[in-house]
């Protein structure tokens, strides 16, 4: 699906009565299967963006277009599961998806073996796969991915990076991954949008127009050093 | 041989025994202490635990005491279901709504303090002396109780898991069903435990003053008689019919809701 965001202004009331802003002329769109990266430092506003086009927050100057009929699948920071059921349950609840279905998005991110187990007898990486696995089954038109490699170590967030792509790619969902690391949102996307420091304004917004395996070392190093000026110019 | 005796002691002690033997020991003190009791306290005040079972056997044989423990049991059961659906709902509604909570509080805190003796007459006065009276008395003297401890429950429920039952779009049965009451389910179970101690004992009461059979009726009975043999007779069945509801329904159900908190093997 296509997905249109023009958010003018968004202010958050702070517990001492102050107005804050947030989020200043955030405007962008996204293509029908894009898979695009928003980057920002740490609080530019990210997740209060994500929440917003979620429908979890209207409390928004501006405008967000999307079709009348549409499935979200999201994964939170945090697994957000149910901790009273299993992980075969947790998916089933959700799941819009065939049994068989369900059994691929299972294979793909190894879980097999842990669907009778609950959610607190999982590590954070498999709490965070039975999340991503969730997302998945919803057969979503937009996929919504909130930091979801953060706190895991190096090698298991690239692994389930190449997990995720794989299952991205063959649902063909358009998606939206946060992220304040830059060498993941080169690995995963294919444009990538930068947020400046809160209020989040939009500084950059860049589309890799190569494919994906068609980047060499080079040109990734060229893309990298790009995006980190542009946020270290929007620092000063 | 001694290999066998060892073997039949370890059958003979096995953990679940030692417990139910360790739990049985203050009961066993307390009836050695009664016995002992029986034989000095001035005649009447105290029978001794055999006289007390044969008027309970005898009432038993006539079915007098089954009829009576039945009728006061459906009093419990129908104050207690009706203040604990009740309750539920206020509860729920005052958490989730602060303009309601500010209405309904200071009446919840006048129905906490005004004493169960209070309610009871003047249901019975206004409705008159029918079932209607006692078991709407008896449910409003718990109503209070349960409506607090759900507006706490609905207070803790968490904000995360409700927005992503909103983003998968879950349906509002599913939700309740596997989002809401299980995080209710540890205050429900409170309010029960605590309920039915409350309910049974306030039912007694108001089977005293204005039914004509019950455990209660009995019980005041014996009182105008001065028959304490009969009065025991009554309560120690009681009692028991209460622990045996406890240990049988309330406490599995208590584990039973929280099965998910325990290891299941890794």
């Amino acid at each position: 699906m296509e997905l249109e965001v023009s958010i003018t202004r968004k202010t958050l009331r702070t517990a001492s009565g102050q107005t804050r802003s947030i989020l200043h002329d955030v405007v962008f769109r996204l293509r029908q299967g894009e898979i695009c990266a928003l980057l920002g430092p740490s609080g530019c506003g990210k997740t209060t963006l994500l929440r917003i086009i979620a429908g979890l927050d209207t409390d928004f100057e501006g405008r967000l277009v999307l079709p009348s009929e549409h499935k979200i699948g999201m994964v939170f920071q945090e697994p957000r599961l149910l901790p009273w059921r299993s992980v075969a349950q947790n998916l089933r609840l959700v799941s819009a998806a065939s049994e068989n279905d369900l059994a691929e998005i299972v294979a793909g991110l190894r879980l097999a073996l842990h669907l009778d187990h609950f959610p607190g007898e999982l590590s954070l990486g498999l709490a965070r796969r039975v999340a991503i696995a969730r997302a998945f089954a919803v057969k979503p038109d937009l996929l919504l991915l909130d930091e979801p490699f953060v706190s895991l170590d190096a090698a298991l967030a690239a692994r389930l990076r190449e997990e995720l792509l794989a299952l991205v790619l063959k649902r063909n969902a358009t998606t939206l991954i946060v992220t304040h690391d830059v060498d993941e949102a080169i690995a995963i996307a294919d444009r990538i949008v930068v947020l400046s420091a809160a209020p989040g304004r939009l500084i950059a917004d860049r589309t890799i127009e190569a494919p994906r395996a068609a980047l060499t070392g080079a040109r990734i190093a060229k893309l990298k050093d790009a995006i980190l000026s542009v946020m270290a110019d929007a620092a000063l | 041989m001694r290999k066998l005796i060892t073997k039949a002691v370890s059958v003979w002690r096995p953990g679940k025994t030692k417990a139910v033997l360790f739990r049985l020991t203050p009961l066993a003190l307390l009836l050695a202490v009664w016995q002992f009791g029986s034989h000095l306290a001035p005649a009447g005040t105290l029978p001794s635990p055999l006289a007390v079972l044969s008027v309970l056997a005898a009432e038993a044989w006539s079915g007098a005491l089954f009829f009576n423990l039945a009728i006061t049991l459906a009093r419990v059961a129908a104050s207690f279901t009706l203040a604990m659906i009740l309750g539920t709902l206020l509860g729920v509604v005052m958490g989730r709504s602060k303009t309601i909570n500010r209405l309904c509080d200071p009446l919840l805190i006048v129905l906490l303090n005004l004493p169960a003796l209070v309610v009871i007459v003047l249901a019975y006065i206004w409705i008159g002396l029918n079932e209607v009276a006692a078991i709407g008395a008896v449910a409003l003297n718990k109503l209070p109780n349960t409506a607090v401890t759900l507006r706490e429950g609905t207070r803790a429920l968490d904000k995360n898991l409700d927005d992503m039952a909103r983003v998968f779009g879950l349906p509002f049965r599913t939700k309740i069903r596997h989002v809401v009451l299980p995080q209710l389910a540890p205050y429900l179970a409170a309010a029960m435990r605590s309920g039915l101690s409350l309910v049974w004992k306030i039912v007694l009461v108001v089977e005293l003053l204005g039914r004509s059979n019950g455990v209660g009726f009995e019980i005041g009975i014996a009182f105008q008689l001065f028959d304490v043999t009969r009065l025991l007779a009554y309560t120690l069945p009681f009692v028991g019919l209460m622990l045996v509801i406890e240990t049988f329904l309330v406490q599995p159900f208590e584990r039973h809701i929280s099965r998910w908190r325990q290891p299941h093997g890794t």
